[in-house]
């Protein structure tokens, strides 16, 4: 049976797992960015100026150091991301521009994932080798057998990495992830996750599984696996740290299980409304550094305004820029826009 | 002259020395077996997958995704419904990415009835395969075309679904691939494995040549002034026949094979309709929601003032499989006799 690690939780709160000030730091800047930004998208639904949101706000203590420890890049000597719809505080840990989120968000002409075509945190940058987010659940997990299978024929110690929630891994693609990933002796380098934030849509974790942790079910693959703490942002640096020197190491996957918040129910379909009773893991961490004297009230409040002010300055960008055209409909049906209308064959 | 098969086989060795392929896989499709029909026997890069579509065609998407191409099996296309939402993403993703990711990423699956293969190895898939946008599908019912098919296939950037009919894939052609040997016996001892122990078996290839297919560009097999019929695959063979028969007794069928079904070629049906006024259009697939009544729609309302006769489309029944028993099977999918029953009765139209 899968366990969580003792030894990789910030049990001491000035120690933050023996890592550097700057580094805590910056893992803190980027999930205040990335709540700023979520926050940002549902006022900008609820303004009326968008059809619909959906987003990662409570994954942000797992999902910025996944994006910090990648190796970023295009190509297969580079890591592959195939991520959901809850993964913008890897975007932002990856580089990942307010302004870009936002254009995504309004559909706008300038959105560089969709185009204006699809929703918010259908992320897609392939020059980060962030594969397209998917509506679909769990396909991901077999599509990114693929790109692994190429980064393992490359031999350059890349890896790729997928991530998905834990009501999706009822799917029999997760099988099938899991499967191809661990046959032996065709090993992939992959990084497994789930983020496990006990719901899917409106139901809850308990009564739609049998198994003690989703992780078990890697174990039963021989796959390494392990379930963390996703709402403490420096075990979740450590292990994953770990797991990614692993897999570069030896060609095999791991498995993590992080454990999450979700902070504003599913979607704008289910109000994103704050939820009470679940861990705000950036206040939390917040609340850890300000103890730990690392950050000053000040500090703080300067984070969070300036983060505000950019995420303002992208809404009214946005605003600015065109939308997709109605004749733009037929573009990119298939590639170098060759005709795919029928009227025209 | 080869069959299908061994044109397939051919056509993914040259894409393998040629076109960096790098990847072909799928149940069964790597040693000892070579594929069911054994048209991946003697390659250098196949691999046998797990017993799984989706994660096939998943693995394809994302070997495409990182730049390579591949060919990916089901082993009949009965089996690849449990994949639809996965081709749909393949079809879609360029579009969804605004052009960013394309697939190059080839699916071949054999199709259609004729081998007496009961209800899960006789389906169809060519009126399926049209919905899904994105894609480009193929059909052929020669093994140089299924040759020429299936490397245009490959090269292309987008993803690609190549419809072998099952019930052609040891039927010799008329024509020689570019680089096969004439003497067939020559062609079988190189390049079809041994029973038996194969562990120590190579293939010795011939040096082929580079043939393709524009996709949207069908074939006129057999001219005519009377009546058009358009059809692909298994059931083109047959037309052809009814065509050479029919002609001795005053008719003047043309016949065209459209052999790339999206996108498709309907200037070639256009011209030929104008000429004859007169259309007919076969395939084994099930009627309704049929790709032939998409062809039909467009000749009536495009072409309405040239029609002698109504635009008919002759298909399988809407059944929900194809029985095992002959009675059954026979009764399911188009025959020779009510091809030709159709063609007399729409040449007997007067306007």
């Amino acid at each position: 049976m899968a366990k969580k690690p003792s030894t990789k939780k910030s049990t001491t709160k000035n120690n933050f797992g023996g890592l550097d000030k700057k580094l805590i730091l910056q893992i803190h800047s980027h999930m205040v960015k990335s709540r700023v930004l979520e926050e940002r998208l549902i006022k900008i639904y609820r303004a009326g100026e968008s059809f619909f949101w959906i987003g990662g706000t409570g994954e942000e203590a797992w999902g910025v150091p996944l994006g910090m420890l990648g190796r970023i890049g295009q190509g297969p000597a580079n890591d592959y991301f195939h991520l959901h719809y809850r993964c913008t505080p890897t975007l932002i840990a990856m580089g990942l521009e307010m302004k870009d989120s936002v254009r995504l968000m309004m559909n706008r002409s300038t959105d560089p994932s969709t185009g204006g075509r699809n929703f918010s945190n259908h992320y897609c940058f392939p020059k980060w080798n962030v594969a397209p987010v998917t509506s679909p659940l769990e396909v991901q997990y077999s599509i990114a057998c693929g790109t692994a299978h190429v980064q393992k024929r490359v031999g350059k110690k890349a890896i790729t990495i997928v991530t998905g929630g834990d009501a999706g891994t009822a799917e029999g693609d997760f099988a099938s992830g899991l499967i191809l990933a661990s046959r032996r002796g065709q090993e992939l380098p992959m990084l497994i996750t789930v983020q496990n934030n006990k719901w899917g849509i409106s139901t809850g974790y308990d009564g739609q599984h049998g198994e003690n942790f989703i992780a078990d079910r890697a174990k039963a693959f021989n796959i390494r696996a392990r379930v963390i703490d996703g709402n403490d942002p420096i075990e979740t640096y450590l292990c994953v740290q770990e797991d990614m020197e692993y897999i570069r190491k030896t060609g095999k996957p791991a498995f993590i299980e992080a454990h999450v918040s979700r902070l504003h129910g599913h979607s704008s379909a289910t109000g994103a409304n704050k939820e009470l009773g679940e861990v705000d893991p950036v206040t939390e961490f917040e609340n850890e550094l300000l103890e730990a004297d690392l950050l000053t009230e000040v500090q703080v409040k300067t984070i969070w305004e300036n983060f505000e002010a950019e995420g303002v300055r992208a809404t009214e960008l946005a605003r600015s820029e065109p939308v997709p055209t109605a004749d733009s409909v037929w573009d990119h049906t298939y590639h170098a826009n060759e005709n795919a209308d029928w009227r025209k064959f | 002259m080869a069959n299908m098969a061994q044109a397939i086989r051919m056509a993914l060795h040259f894409a393998e020395k040629n076109y960096e392929l790098k990847d072909i896989f799928g149940q069964d499709v790597g040693a000892p077996l070579g594929g069911v029909f054994t048209a991946t026997q003697g390659l250098e890069t196949t691999w046998n997958s797990t017993l799984d579509e989706r994660g096939i065609i998943g693995m394809a998407m994302g070997i495409a995704m990182a730049g390579d191409r591949c060919v990916a099996e089901i082993q009949f296309a009965d089996y690849i419904f449990n994949t639809i939402d996965l081709l749909k993403i393949a079809g879609n993703t360029l579009w969804c990415t605004n052009g960013q990711y394309n697939l190059p990423m080839t699916v071949m699956t054999p199709v259609g009835a004729g081998i007496r293969g009961s209800v899960y190895h006789s389906h169809s898939f060519d009126a399926w395969a049209s919905r899904l946008a994105g894609w480009k599908v193929v059909m052929p019912s020669t093994p140089l075309d299924a040759y020429g098919l299936l490397l245009a296939c490959i090269k292309d950037p987008n993803p690609c679904l190549f419809l072998n009919p099952k019930a052609l894939m040891r039927v010799r052609g008329e024509e020689l691939l570019p680089g096969e040997p004439a003497d067939e016996r020559d062609l079988k001892t190189r390049i079809d494995a041994p029973l038996g122990d194969r562990t120590k078996w190579k293939a010795n290839w011939p040096k082929l040549e580079e043939y393709l297919i524009p996709f949207g560009q069908g074939k006129i097999t057999r001219a005519g002034e009377q009546i058009t019929v358009v059809s692909y695959g298994r059931h083109l063979l047959v037309c052809n026949e009814v065509a050479d028969q029919l002609a001795g007794q005053g008719y003047s069928v043309e016949v065209i094979d459209l052999r790339s079904i999206y996108p498709y070629d309907w200037q070639m049906i256009k011209n030929s309709i104008q000429k004859t006024g007169r259309v007919l259009f076969v395939n084994e697939d099930t009627e309704v929601t049929n790709f032939g009544e998409h062809l039909a729609y467009r000749a009536t309302t495009e072409l309405f003032y040239h029609l002698l006769a109504p635009p008919r489309v002759l298909a399988g029944k809407n059944v929900p499989g194809i029985g095992l028993h002959p009675h059954l099977e026979d009764n399911s999918v188009p025959q020779k006799h009510e091809i030709e029953n159709f063609i007399r009765e729409i040449c007997a139209e007067v306007p």
